[in-house]
């Protein structure tokens, strides 16, 4: 636990101006390493009997999710709740959104209730900057099209340095649908910014290059600490796509099964997960998955986020001592 | 083949570096306008009873001409009118205008064409050419009338938007402009390459997750129709040029003396793909922005004359459709008035490109692609004229449009050089 040396004194604080997470691109390594430090201190706190703190009462947390969604928005919704602030969630069937309202209107009008944060998963990429555009609350990117996820970037942080007890020089492999994959643009970027690398491994149309260097060859995650599987979208298997002739080809030379890893190798995944495609249930219920861990990962990582944006000073004392 | 207001205004412009790069003129000098036509060009002319325009520190020049704008007239009036639409190229500089036919529906018959003309005879600030669809509905399957096109006032033809995606009609097309002596311009885009694409196919699309339009879409669009020009012997013109492979065709069809011609956008001599970065859907355009490397091809390309024309690819687009997340937005930017002062400040004042070059590539290089006649300085000469204050500092607002329509990419930058006075057939047609 080498780096957590520093929780406690010599975190640099937020800064003050109105800020937002829309992108991996928006944090430095000392933003990353104050989320991942605040994090882990409310990570201490939900390990006691009363799981919820007062700091953020008062506060109205915005889910808007236009795209289906059950870990993050559960996830965002309880790390508020975590925190005292109030939420509301809506999603975009049964709102107006299904009477062609558009984001911009929608936005405005639930601006009217005056949310301190708004946290918004689109289809499209570019949307949560244009709701950080047409309001004055804190934006926070839950999914944007294919560009960036970064929550999920900086839980994946987290589930890595608590399993692995750092960061620094970590080796990753991920492995599969590269270019349709927001989480995957998101992590590569978070792991340059702490001193990790990546290897992206998959059909040759789905990876991206200019990313990161690629293999399609599987036996290129033999080097990795940690093998990140990505969920083959099955919409990119219809006929025509083209892609990859078919998802049982797919399988047959990209699946992560127990052969393909090595002993010591961990590996995780985004869920929700399609068993025997990407990824065999074997793996995906061993010792060595990290899946679940990512999904507790995700609350308190969450839970860092909100507490981030909405206040300026150091970390929660309290809980911080703990680590330190 | 341009149609709307000539004027016979009087007026004495005194004291201007009156500078005609074409006509070999750079001299202070005194600029008399009787009539509508320039009558005299010396020092110290007497006023003769006309209006005074004091200009001394500013810079006069022939007025410029744009062939590539979008009127949205037809049926998106409420992006750009003819009215709006030639107001904010008074306001930019320009005398004359290319209005591009991709409107609701496309201009595609002769009676269109013949309306539009009347419409501007009227509506518009100043003249306007009204291009016509090369296929019926622009849907690239049959040959619009283009006799009678041509018959009715067409001042060119394109299917811009969309690019002639059978080589076979493109052929046909080209042959045939032999009947109609018009230029044939062509947006170069191979669509099983660009499909869904928004952003350069390049490093920073790649990083965003958007879809990317490499350049190869357009280059073996503009090998192809390169080609076609060559083997038919009739001239073809390539709009929006972006890609360095694109120029590196060009310059080779010159050499071997294919009859071909180019333009390139004020925004792809200035950004990058870089610009993208901010998810900005004014930003967003087609082609797209592209490289570094790119932007400076086109640069070069420019200024040796392999790119001959300036075209703005003014694309008027309503809020509710253009502020939306970046790959929701439509493609394009308006740029009538903003060219000018863009270019100047972009490109002339860091040296890169001259003021001399400018202006030609503003005004007589797309003048004579389109065979109108050359705007220029001299005795004789109808008056279309531009007024520069190259000094002047302004900042770009989503308030300050005469166009209807704001999704410029400079909102909110700050510009060097205003255009102070636009003379165009005659007519005192933008003061500030």
């Amino acid at each position: 636990m080498a780096d957590l040396r520093v929780v406690g004194h010599g975190l640099v604080p937020p800064p003050r101006e109105r800020r937002h997470l829309l992108s991996i691109a928006d944090l430095d390594r000392d933003d990353v390493e104050r989320l991942l430090a605040t994090a882990r201190s409310f990570a201490l706190s939900q390990a006691r009997e009363t799981k919820k703190l007062p700091t953020l009462r008062g506060r109205l947390v915005l889910n808007l999710f236009y795209e289906s969604s059950t870990r993050t928005s559960s996830s965002f919704e309880v790390a508020a709740k975590r925190l005292s602030a109030d939420t509301l969630t809506l999603k975009a069937a049964g709102s107006s959104v299904d009477k062609g309202e558009s984001l911009r209107d929608t936005v405005q009008t639930l601006a009217a209730y005056e949310p301190d944060v708004i946290v918004v998963r689109h289809p499209e990429a570019g949307a949560a900057h244009l709701v950080a555009r047409a309001t004055t609350a804190r934006v926070v990117n839950a999914g944007d099209g294919k560009h960036q996820h970064p929550t999920q970037a900086l839980l994946d942080l987290y589930a890595m340095r608590e399993a692995l007890g750092r960061l620094e020089g970590v080796h990753v492999a991920i492995v599969g649908d590269v270019l349709h994959s927001r989480v995957a643009r998101s992590l590569v970027q978070a792991l340059r910014l702490v001193g990790a690398d990546a290897i992206l491994v998959g059909p040759p149309p789905l990876l991206v290059p200019e990313l990161a260097p690629c293999s399609h060859d599987i036996a290129a995650i033999a080097d990795a600490d940690v093998v990140y599987v990505l969920r083959m979208q099955r919409e990119r298997m219809l006929a025509g796509a083209n892609f990859v002739p078919s998802l049982r080809e797919y399988a047959a030379r990209w699946a992560v099964t127990p052969e393909r890893l090595r002993p010591g190798q961990l590996v995780m995944h985004p869920g929700p997960m399609n068993r025997g495609v990407e990824i065999d249930a074997r793996v995906a219920d061993s010792d060595a998955s990290l899946v679940v861990d990512q999904v507790r990962a995700g609350l308190v990582v969450r839970m860092a986020v909100l507490y981030d944006l909405l206040t300026a000073g150091p970390v929660p004392v309290e809980a911080a001592m703990e680590v330190a | 083949m341009l149609a709307g207001p000539v004027g016979r205004d009087d007026l004495v412009i005194r004291g201007a570096r009156v500078l005609d790069p074409v006509e070999g003129v750079d001299a202070v000098l005194d600029v008399r306008v009787d009539g509508g036509t320039i009558a005299a060009l010396a020092s110290e002319l007497d006023a003769n009873g006309h209006r005074v325009v004091d200009a001394g520190g500013l810079v006069l020049a022939p007025a410029f001409v744009d062939p590539h704008v979008h009127l949205r007239t037809p049926g998106r009036e409420d992006e750009e009118t003819i009215a709006t639409g030639t107001a904010a190229a008074a306001a930019g500089g320009y005398c004359a205008i290319l209005a591009m036919p991709n409107t609701e529906p496309v201009v595609d018959e002769a009676e269109q064409v013949r309306a539009l003309r009347a419409r501007a005879e009227t509506e518009a600030r100043i003249p306007v050419g009204f291009l016509a669809a090369i296929s019926k509905g622009q849907a690239g399957a049959e040959l619009t009338e283009m006799g009678a096109l041509a018959d009715a006032g067409a001042a060119g033809f394109t299917d811009d938007g969309r690019p002639v995606a059978s080589a076979g009609l493109m052929r046909r097309a080209l042959q045939y402009g032999a009947v109609t002596s018009r230029t044939l311009a062509v947006h170069c885009e191979e669509q099983t390459l660009t499909r869904g694409a928004h952003a350069h196919a390049g490093r920073v699309a790649a990083e965003l997750g958007l879809a990317g339009w490499p350049s190869l879409g357009e280059s073996l669009m503009v090998a192809r129709d390169l080609e076609l020009a060559a083997e038919t012997g009739r001239p073809v013109h390539l709009m929006h040029l972006s890609a360095t492979e694109s120029v590196g065709h060009l310059r080779r069809a010159h050499e071997r003396g294919v009859a071909a011609t180019g333009e390139v956008t004020p925004h792809h001599l200035c950004l990058t793909e870089e610009a993208v970065r901010s998810l900005d859907p004014n930003v967003k355009m087609n082609p797209p922005l592209r490289t570094e490397a790119d932007r400076l091809a086109l640069v070069d390309a420019l200024r040796d004359g392999t790119i001959a024309a300036i075209a703005t690819d003014h694309a008027p687009h309503a809020p509710e459709e253009k502020d939306v997340p970046f790959e929701a937005a439509p493609f394009g930017v308006t740029g009538l008035e903003t060219a000018f002062a863009a270019l100047y400040t972009h490109l002339v004042l860091p040296g890169v490109l001259r003021l001399e070059t400018l202006l030609e590539r503003l005004s007589a290089g797309p003048a004579a692609i389109f065979g109108l006649e050359r705007p220029r300085i001299a005795v004789g000469a109808p008056a279309n004229l531009t007024l520069l204050d190259l000094d002047r500092r302004w900042r770009v607002k989503s308030s300050g449009f005469r166009s209807r329509s704001a999704n410029s990419w400079l909102l909110g930058k700050r510009l060097h050089g205003q255009v102070r006075l636009t003379v165009a057939a005659g007519r005192v047609v933008h003061e500030t």
